[in-house]
């Protein structure tokens, strides 16, 4: 017997005998003799629910929790606590994909209401609710990208975060598209050299801003210019940092991606996220994932369904536009809980307060004389320095105080070889501030 | 009074939900880049925590999950979700660690990950996996990327196409096609299963692989399974599992067993992780020894009691962030060690018996297209006596009236009716007697009250939808739907 195993020796029997058969494993006939399991599994014997909180615990204890100075695509932000008590209903955590909608109101209502946040963050039309992560929706967006102005190349800029250049490049390659990267200058898009890159095999520029270095791009006129060659400007963004910053929208951008991590949840070691991603109503039916829009019922009360499902893998098969089958549903209701709680003020709130907190240590690192910026250009939380100091001896150095951060991106590029990265939350307070710099000021 | 309400109309300009800690720096201003701020108005609610939580909590009893009731969801494998396996992802110290951190911290993550992947080895009967895939689909895409380097770094480059059984899942050709190659598709033969004779006339030099769920959309299993990896392997090709039915399979058979060289397994489906939904699942990817260079980066490695984070050449590449759904992880593995061997290996033969009991009990009702025994879904093609031309859609919406979820309907595409049963291990006989009857109650009402079937669902939170009017209106946002009421009123 097992907890979650009903069944009784009585009731195993009940059924047996309904079935007219004297063992289970005469239900397993037609598998052949010689792939039939005839040993136990080599793992682990039963563990009580105790043990299992204590073998845990173990593996938890050879972790260290740090005081987080770091982005890089994750963020410390502060997670209100409704989030948790919401998302932890099992009405919305035990449900699947809601194919009936009339017992799925409740995911529905919520995917509608995150699209509608999507698309006011993003200045764009329509949201879907499906990617997993930043990364893997820029990919999409790539390929949505190839499909609109049927064309076969993607310029990538290289301020692109390192990770999301990588995903996209096995996207690519494996798909049997081009890529090429257009370099940066002074941190950002070398719009310049970007001209040169930009012919009629362009299907689309992929950018990012804040970039991965933290500094926010300037995209004045840019997407005038891929549209005079019918490419398409895609722009991935950090979503909080939407909350303030102009959004790809008012920058003229055909696609919006990006992660909504930074919407306060848990880092995790990296996942589970969602990525986000939108378009303008023209381009909805090259887009991928999984859509709610409003309809009513036949009592003509206020409905919502998933729609437009003729795009998808399991009407279009092997000619869908992608393979997508999630929907990130319940990390579509934790962003939908966090921009609901902390709404239209909170969200600038948030950033204003990160905004601080990143400029007054960037002030105080540089009065240090040993770090400097080799950039000059506006960030909000996240910003990247250049040091002559051993990045090792500033990893050990603040890691004995328990702080994670100023981290080095040379293992991203030879080209930041000197280069440290810092990220700021709302979350971090004046003494831990104070400590990070006591630490960093005492290096030579 | 239904509740209804959307979140954007309990707003009050001026209200807020939340406290945040006072500025620190207030001599900072954002208007310092005010070239750089938008200017468009963020249509965002302001509202107070009660109105937040209320408005969620109304909007749950909306919903139907797992525990409002059954859930015979086919080919979804809608289990128990174990609450220890909650406290285990919100607990201690894993939700607090940034992936870049210094590997020394993350030991404790980086052992959980390792550990888990061996032990989905030794489930699989395979070497080693990847556990940054995302999702089923996603898994399905890194797959057939590993299939296609192998067959690239072998230089054998004509090697292109995927062969699908027509009864597959629709991610299965998708993915062949975002993975850069072609599918071909074969005919399932009268029983459901792979015609041998029609896999030898497009066996060549041209196919990469083929891609097999076993046992297959049907819920049926391949009993030609051994000559089929046979014939794939002497042609040259590989052979892909989708572990979207390796519930079935647990205590049974090992897919490496099989000769499966490459699988994913749905983590959120055999090993109880909660759907959320439709997300976050979780798509671990694993292979035999000769494809083990392949995996996606990063890889979690190990050396004596250390683990280290590695990127290598061979690899395809990245496909994702960093590790995957890593808390998705952990529960699959608090699962994994709470059944332990002992446990692990009835989930297959129960999940078996409970689809087989419904079969037998309701094939005078329901019209039951293959007659050998099941594994662990059944599929029904409609009503056996149905003079009134009840549909299965009919069906399906009248078993909401009766406080089950329902099954899946019209997949697979082989049966023009059909109603796909899955049960799965964690329901007891009282339940599963339940939903027997009311399939016989509904099957009884097909005759005698079929205008309450093609009504049906009477006592739901709303009734049938207009999917035609959504799909031609294009209302996704609030922003839509205000003009939309604007233009109408």
């Amino acid at each position: 017997m097992f907890k979650y195993f009903p069944h009784t020796k009585d009731d195993i029997e009940l059924m047996l005998k309904e079935l007219n058969i004297s063992s289970i494993d005469e239900l397993f006939h037609s598998v052949p003799k010689e792939v039939l399991l005839d040993k136990e599994y080599e793992i682990a014997s039963s563990m009580s629910e105790q043990e299992v909180r204590a073998y845990f615990k173990a593996l938890s204890e050879e972790n260290q929790e740090l005081v987080i100075f770091s982005g890089l695509g994750l963020y410390d932000h502060y997670t209100p606590s409704v989030i948790d008590a919401i998302t932890s209903r099992q009405e919305f955590l035990t449900s699947y994909t809601p194919y009936q909608p009339e017992v799925s109101q409740g995911t529905l209502q919520y995917i509608f209401e995150y699209q509608s946040m999507i698309q006011t963050l993003t200045g764009m039309d329509v949201s879907n609710a499906s990617m997993y992560d930043g990364t893997t929706a820029a990919a999409e967006a790539c390929f949505m990208a190839c499909s609109i102005a049927k064309r076969n190349k993607i310029l990538i800029s290289s301020t692109l975060n390192p990770n999301t250049i990588q995903v996209i490049k096995t996207y690519l390659k494996f798909k049997g598209h081009e890529y090429e990267i257009v370099p940066a200058k002074n941190g950002v898009l070398d719009r310049e050299a970007l001209e040169a890159y930009l012919d009629k095999d362009t299907a689309g520029l992929i950018v990012q801003s804040p970039n991965f270095f933290g500094l926010i791009e300037h995209y004045d006129g840019l997407a005038d210019l891929l549209h005079e060659t019918k490419a398409v400007l895609i722009q991935s963004s950090d979503i909080s940092t939407l909350g303030v910053l102009k959004s790809p929208g008012e920058n003229g951008a055909d696609i919006a991606c990006g992660d909504c991590q930074s919407l306060g949840m848990p880092l995790a070691f990296g996942g589970p996220t969602i990525g986000y991603l939108a378009t303008l109503k023209k381009h909805v039916r090259k887009m991928p994932g999984r859509i709610c829009g409003y309809t009513t019922d036949s009592s003509g009360r206020r409905s919502f369904v998933l729609t437009l499902q003729a795009r998808e893998q399991h009407i279009r098969r092997a000619k869908a536009n992608s393979n997508i089958c999630s929907n990130q549903s319940l990390l579509v209701l934790y962003s939908t809980v966090y921009l609901s709680i902390m709404g239209k003020q909170g969200i600038k709130d948030v950033n204003l307060r990160s905004y601080q907190n990143a400029h007054y240590l960037y002030d105080r690192l540089l009065k240090t004389k040993k770090f400097f910026d080799p950039f000059q250009q506006p960030f909000l939380k996240e910003f990247t320095l250049e040091t002559t100091i051993s990045h090792d001896l500033i990893k050990e150095a603040l890691w004995k105080e328990g702080i994670f951060g100023g981290f080095s991106l040379a293992q991203f590029s030879d080209d930041y070889e000197n280069l440290i990265n810092f990220a700021v939350t709302e979350k971090r307070t004046k003494e831990e501030i104070e400590k990070l710099l006591s630490v960093l000021e005492g290096l030579s | 009074m239904k509740y209804d309400t959307l979140v954007f109309e309990l707003s009050k300009s001026g209200r807020i939900g939340y406290s945040l800690a006072k500025e620190q720096y207030p001599q900072y201003s954002l208007n310092d880049i005010s070239e750089y701020l938008r200017t468009d108005e963020l249509l965002l609610p302001e509202i107070s925590e009660l109105d937040c939580v209320r408005h969620f909590t109304n909007i749950s009893q909306k919903n139907f999950g797992v525990e409002s009731g059954f859930y015979p969801l086919g080919s979804c494998t809608m289990k128990y979700n174990p609450k220890i396996n909650e406290e285990i992802a919100k607990s201690y110290s894993f939700t607090k660690l940034h992936p870049y951190q210094p590997v020394t911290t993350v030991q404790g993550a980086l052992r959980l990950y390792y550990e888990l992947q061996q032990t989905l080895a030794k489930i699989s009967g395979l070497s080693e996996f990847t556990l940054n895939s995302y999702a089923g689909a996603h898994g399905e895409l890194v797959g057939l990327m590993i299939m296609k380097q192998y067959h690239l770094q072998r230089k054998d480059f004509k090697r292109n196409k995927v062969i699908i059984p027509d009864s597959a899942h629709g991610t299965n050709p998708a993915s062949v096609t975002v993975s850069g190659m072609e599918v071909i598709e074969i005919e399932s033969n009268e029983l459901g299963m792979v015609d041998l004779d029609a896999l030898r006339a497009v066996l060549s030099d041209e196919i990469a692989g083929m891609m097999l769920t076993n046992p297959n959309t049907l819920g049926i299993f391949e009993k030609d399974i051994c000559d089929i990896t046979r014939l794939v392997h002497e042609a040259g090709g590989l052979m892909y599992y989708d572990g979207a039915n390796l519930n079935a399979m647990l205590g049974k058979v090992r897919p490496g067993d099989m000769g499966f060289d490459i699988m994913h397994i749905n983590l959120h489906k055999t090993f109880s992780t909660p759907h959320g939904g439709g997300g976050p699942g979780s798509g671990p990817v694993g292979v035999k020894d000769f494809l083990t260079d392949y995996l996606p980066n990063p890889v979690v490695k190990k050396l004596d009691d250390y683990y280290y984070i590695a990127n290598e050449k061979d690899a395809i590449g990245q496909i994702s962030g960093y590790f995957g759904n890593f808390l998705v992880e952990a529960r699959a593995y608090s699962y994994i060690l709470n059944l332990g061997k002992e446990n692990l290996k009835w989930v297959g033969p129960y999940s078996v018996l409970n689809a087989n009991y419904i079969r037998e009990k309701l094939r005078n009702d329901y019209v039951l297209p293959i007659q050998d025994y099941c594994m662990h879904e059944v599929v029904f093609d409609g009503l056996v006596d149905n003079p009134n031309e009840i549909r299965t859609l009919d069906v399906a919406k009248r078993l909401l009236d009766y406080g089950m979820h329902a099954p899946t309907i019209y997949f697979p595409l082989l049966f023009h009716q059909s109603i796909m049963i899955e049960p799965t291990e964690t329901e007891s006989l009282q339940t599963i007697d339940q939903f027997i009857e009311t399939m016989k109650t509904i099957a009884e009402e097909a005759k005698t009250e079929p205008e309450t079937l093609r009504q049906a669902p009477l006592n739901t939170p709303i009734s049938r939808t207009d999917e035609v009017f959504a799909a031609k209106q294009m209302i996704f946002t609030y922003k839509d739907y205000l003009e939309y009421i604007r233009n109408e009123g």
